[in-house]
Order: structure tokens, then C-alpha cells, then sequence
């Protein structure tokens, strides 16, 4: 249970104590929040009595009377704008001229109550109130958990980025100062680790402009009636000649186009990253297996690899930015870790779901559902 | 005696190179590219100094592997090699009190270090 303070600041003792009254027992929930929200009541009569528990206690709700015996209420309004308080401020006045409403308007009050009041007239205002503050501190939570998130992504991808770029550079130093002699053939072996190197960076790039045009939402999504069997002939046939260097045999197992409301380059990124994976991570002289199924509102699509398979503690980990399954057997395999990331995030834009089932040493499959409503 | 270097990183060109860089300072040594590997080579070896890569199997690799070599060789100086702390501006300052307790190495490189720098460094820690 959440406490929110409330501070009312009026000189009549019998207005104070009855807003307390009313909202004692005073309880706000909201479909979205996990817990009700109850209120913690402060009091002053004064206004400078008033910015003291401001200063001291920060209350998130300001119930302020303009005519006090001191200051008067506009004026301890001003004294909240001035020190940025998080404080949402009601006016409560009987006699509020235009002017006055224009001011403290101008200078941030939420609401004003009319005095007198019915308990019913606070308790809706404070109820509102709740929820205002409710949702702005939510937006603000998601916001700084998203510059978190962003921030992290970037100092990864500034490491991948500068990891080659280090290693090319050493590559290429030793090579200018000679270090294994005067004969090019001794740095054949930098030259391709430099090459392959560069090849890394660019399919690091090419993944991330996958993930931009991702990211950047629906606008450049072009939903329409796409043959789903021939996205997936078009993938394997981009990747075929990697899979004869592997020696790795691939099936698509449907022979009848198979149509589905999408927009097909997304389709595509998802099949290009699964299947290649099928390849890379699979044995010489394996196979990739890719299985696509229409159900009511759904479509399947199965890509399965005679591979060296996923540990349960990778199954976890494959999705998010970055990761690569390090091992003995990986070390010559470049990725950006990328690829299933990416993949995640279009199957998340469908509200679909994705699973994959593996045995290390025997192989992977990665199913991918997508909602289809006719 | 030439004095044995471990040096563990997971990118296979930075530790070719790196290797090649402390073989030509006059130094013999031993490689391994994860810390699994790491690991398995300190049980039967003991280097007269380590150099270790920070992100490698997770991101705290060169911290762990750092803790036990410490605990299983005291005696033996660590040199964490890191490219992390210029991208991410995190800092970790070992020389600050807070760090010592639970960073067990001697010293914190950036891997874009020159040459005769690390040499320097190198011959220090082992008091050459």
C-alpha cells in the first residue's frame, strides 16, 4: 500500500479537521496499479507555517485556501513553482475572482474546490489527482528505464564496434613495421583475420539497420497478403552458398504458397537470421529443416538444425542484444549477436511468441508463432 | 630465466597480437581464451604474471578469474587489460580503497596502450 501526503493549508480549524475526516479512511485504486493508495493528512494554518512541512515533509498533494492570515495563497503557489516541487496543488477558496483562477492557473494549480465543499467533491478531486500523479511518476519510471536500457545498448555496440577496429589496426601496425620479415606471404594470416574481421563489422552494421528500421515502429510497416513460402525461398536462396561451403543441406517442407497478412521484409529479416544461424551454428554435412503451418488466426513457421545445439543457460540468454554463445566450438563464427534479438522484436510487433527447443551436440529448434486474424 | 605470461582474452586476433607483443619484450608465454580455459591452466601452472581480458564469457570474467588466481597464487601480479572503461566512462580506480577490497588485480590497462608503456609496466610488477 502506497501513501501519498496531503498538506491543507487553511486557517479554519473545522475545515481541516473535516478534510481530514474525509479522507482518513480514504482509499484510490486504478485498474493499473498493483496496491490502493491511502493518504497521510498534514496540516497548517498558516501559509509559512505552510512552506515549512513543504520544505521538511514534501507533500504530494497541496490543498491550499488563497486567504490566509499571513501570505496569501497564490504566494505559497509561487513559493512551489519557484523550488520545483513535485507537488500538485488544489485551490480551495470561496470567493475566487477571475483573476485570481487566471493566476494561480498560470502558475501551476491543478484544481480548485469551491468552498463550501461536500466530501464527495475532495474525494473526487483527490481521487483524480491520485491517478494524475500515478501515471506521470509511471512515465517518468519508463522513460528513465528506457535512456537505461538505450545507454547500455550504446556502450556494447561501441565495444563491438571498436573491438575489430582495434584488432585490424594491430594487424595492420605489424604488418608496417615488418615484424615477420619482408615477405607478404608471412602476413597472410593477418590479412584474413583482417578481412574477416571487416566482414564481421559489416554484417554487425547491417544487423543494426535491421534493428533501427525495427525500432522506428510501424510507419515504414507495409501490411499485406505475402506468400510466406516464397520469403522463405528467397532467404535460403541468399544463403545457400554458405551452406554448400559448410556442406550443409537445407529443406523447406511445404510445396504450396502459404499467405499471411505481413510486411514481408520483416518476415524476412526473421527468416535470414534464423536460418543462417541453422547454418552457421550447424555440423558439416547437417541439415536445416524449415516446417510453415497455417492454423485459425496463427501461422507456424519451424527452423531446425543438425547443430551443436543450446545449454539451458543459453536457451535464456540468445535473445537479448549482444549475446553470442561463446565456446570452443563458436570461435571461428562471427555474428554481431544480433540476429535472434532482432528476430524477438518483430516477433513481439505480430504479439507472437517464440520458442526453441535444443539439445547441445544434437541440434535446435527455433518455432516462431505469429498471430493472423482473417 | 624468460618469466612466463599468461594472457586470457576472448578475442582470438587482440590475443595474437598481444602475445606477439610480450614474446618480443623478451618474455615467454601462455594463452588461453576464455576463462574456463584460464582456469584450467592455473591448476597445473603458476605465471609470473597474468594478463586478463574484463568482458569475456560474462561481463566480469577478468574479476573472477583475477579473484582466484589471487587465491591460489597470492604472490602472482594481475594486469586486467579493459576497453570498457573509456566506452562506458565507468572507472574502477584501484587504487581507491573501495575497489582494492573486492578488485583483485595490481593494475587496470586500457588495451589501447603502447608498447613501450606496457613494458614499463610490465618490468615494474615484476620487478625487473
Amino acid at each position: 500500500m502506497a501513501t501519498f501526503k496531503v498538506l491543507i493549508i487553511d486557517d479554519e480549524q473545522g475545515i481541516r479537521d473535516g478534510t481530514k475526516r474525509i479522507l482518513q479512511n480514504f482509499k484510490v485504486d486504478y485498474p493499473f496499479m498493483d496496491e490502493q493508495i491511502d493518504f497521510q493528512i498534514l496540516e497548517a494554518g498558516t501559509g509559512t507555517e505552510g512552506i515549512e512541512i513543504i520544505d521538511k515533509d514534501q507533500p504530494d498533494i497541496l490543498l491550499l485556501d488563497n486567504k490566509l492570515p499571513d501570505i496569501q495563497g497564490v504566494e505559497v503557489l509561487e513559493y512551489v513553482k519557484s523550488k520545483h516541487y513535485d507537488i500538485v496543488v488544489v485551490m480551495i477558496t470561496s470567493y475566487a475572482s477571475l483573476e485570481l483562477a487566471v493566476k494561480a492557473t498560470r502558475d501551476g494549480a491543478f484544481d480548485f474546490i469551491p468552498k463550501p465543499f461536500t466530501p464527495q467533491e475532495i474525494r473526487a478531486s483527490i481521487e483524480n489527482i491520485t491517478k494524475h500523479i500515478f501515471l506521470k511518476r509511471m512515465t517518468q519510471t519508463l522513460n528513465s528505464t528506457g535512456k537505461q536500457i538505450r545507454f547500455q545498448f550504446l556502450s556494447v555496440l561501441s565495444h563491438e564496434l571498436k573491438a575489430p577496429l582495434n584488432a585490424i589496426d594491430g594487424y595492420l601496425k605489424m604488418i608496417r613495421e615488418r615484424q615477420l620479415g619482408n615477405s607478404i606471404e608471412s602476413y597472410d594470416e593477418m590479412i584474413d583475420r583482417s578481412m574477416e574481421r571487416i566482414k564481421g563489422m559489416r554484417t554487425l552494421i547491417l544487423d543494426l539497420l535491421d534493428m533501427t528500421k525495427i525500432e522506428s515502429g510501424k510507419p515504414t510497416q507495409k501490411l499485406q497478403a505475402i506468400d510466406v513460402r516464397k520469403i522463405a525461398q528467397l532467404s535460403i536462396d541468399t544463403i545457400r552458398p554458405y551452406a554448400i561451403q559448410k556442406d550443409v543441406d537445407i529443406y523447406l517442407n511445404n510445396r504450396e504458397p502459404l499467405f499471411m497478412k505481413a510486411d514481408a521484409g520483416e518476415i524476412e529479416i526473421i527468416f535470414n537470421n534464423l536460418i543462417s544461424n541453422a547454418v552457421k551454428y550447424n555440423k558439416t554435412g547437417g541439415r536445416v529443416d524449415i516446417f510453415i503451418e497455417k492454423l485459425p488466426d496463427l501461422v507456424r513457421m519451424t527452423v531446425s538444425d543438425t547443430g551443436i545445439g543450446l545449454t539451458e543457460v543459453d536457451k535464456n540468454r540468445i535473445f537479448d542484444d549482444f549475446v553470442r554463445i561463446k565456446s570452443q566450438q563458436t570461435r571461428n563464427i562471427t555474428g554481431s549477436g544480433l540476429g535472434l534479438s532482432i528476430v524477438r522484436k518483430i516477433v513481439d510487433m505480430y504479439h507472437g511468441s517464440i520458442d526453441v527447443q535444443s539439445m547441445p551436440e544434437q541440434g535446435s529448434t527455433f518455432t516462431i508463432t505469429l498471430s493472423n486474424p482473417d | 630465466m624468460k618469466k612466463k605470461i599468461l594472457i586470457v582474452d576472448d578475442d582470438m586476433d587482440y590475443l595474437f597480437q598481444m602475445k606477439m607483443k610480450v614474446e618480443q619484450m623478451g618474455f615467454e608465454t601462455i594463452t588461453a581464451e576464455s576463462q574456463a580455459e584460464a582456469e584450467k591452466i592455473i591448476l597445473e601452472f603458476k605465471p609470473d604474471l597474468c594478463i586478463l581480458d574484463l568482458m569475456m564469457e560474462s561481463d566480469d570474467s577478468g574479476f573472477v578469474l583475477s579473484y582466484k588466481i589471487k587465491r591460489r597464487y597470492p604472490d602472482v601480479p594481475i594486469i586486467i587489460a579493459t576497453a570498457v572503461t573509456a566506452e562506458t566512462g565507468m572507472t574502477f580506480d584501484i587504487r581507491a580503497e573501495e575497489s582494492k577490497r573486492w578488485i583483485n588485480a595490481d593494475l587496470f590497462l586500457d588495451k589501447g596502450i603502447r608498447n613501450d608503456q606496457l613494458h614499463r609496466e610490465i618490468k615494474k610488477l615484476l620487478k625487473l
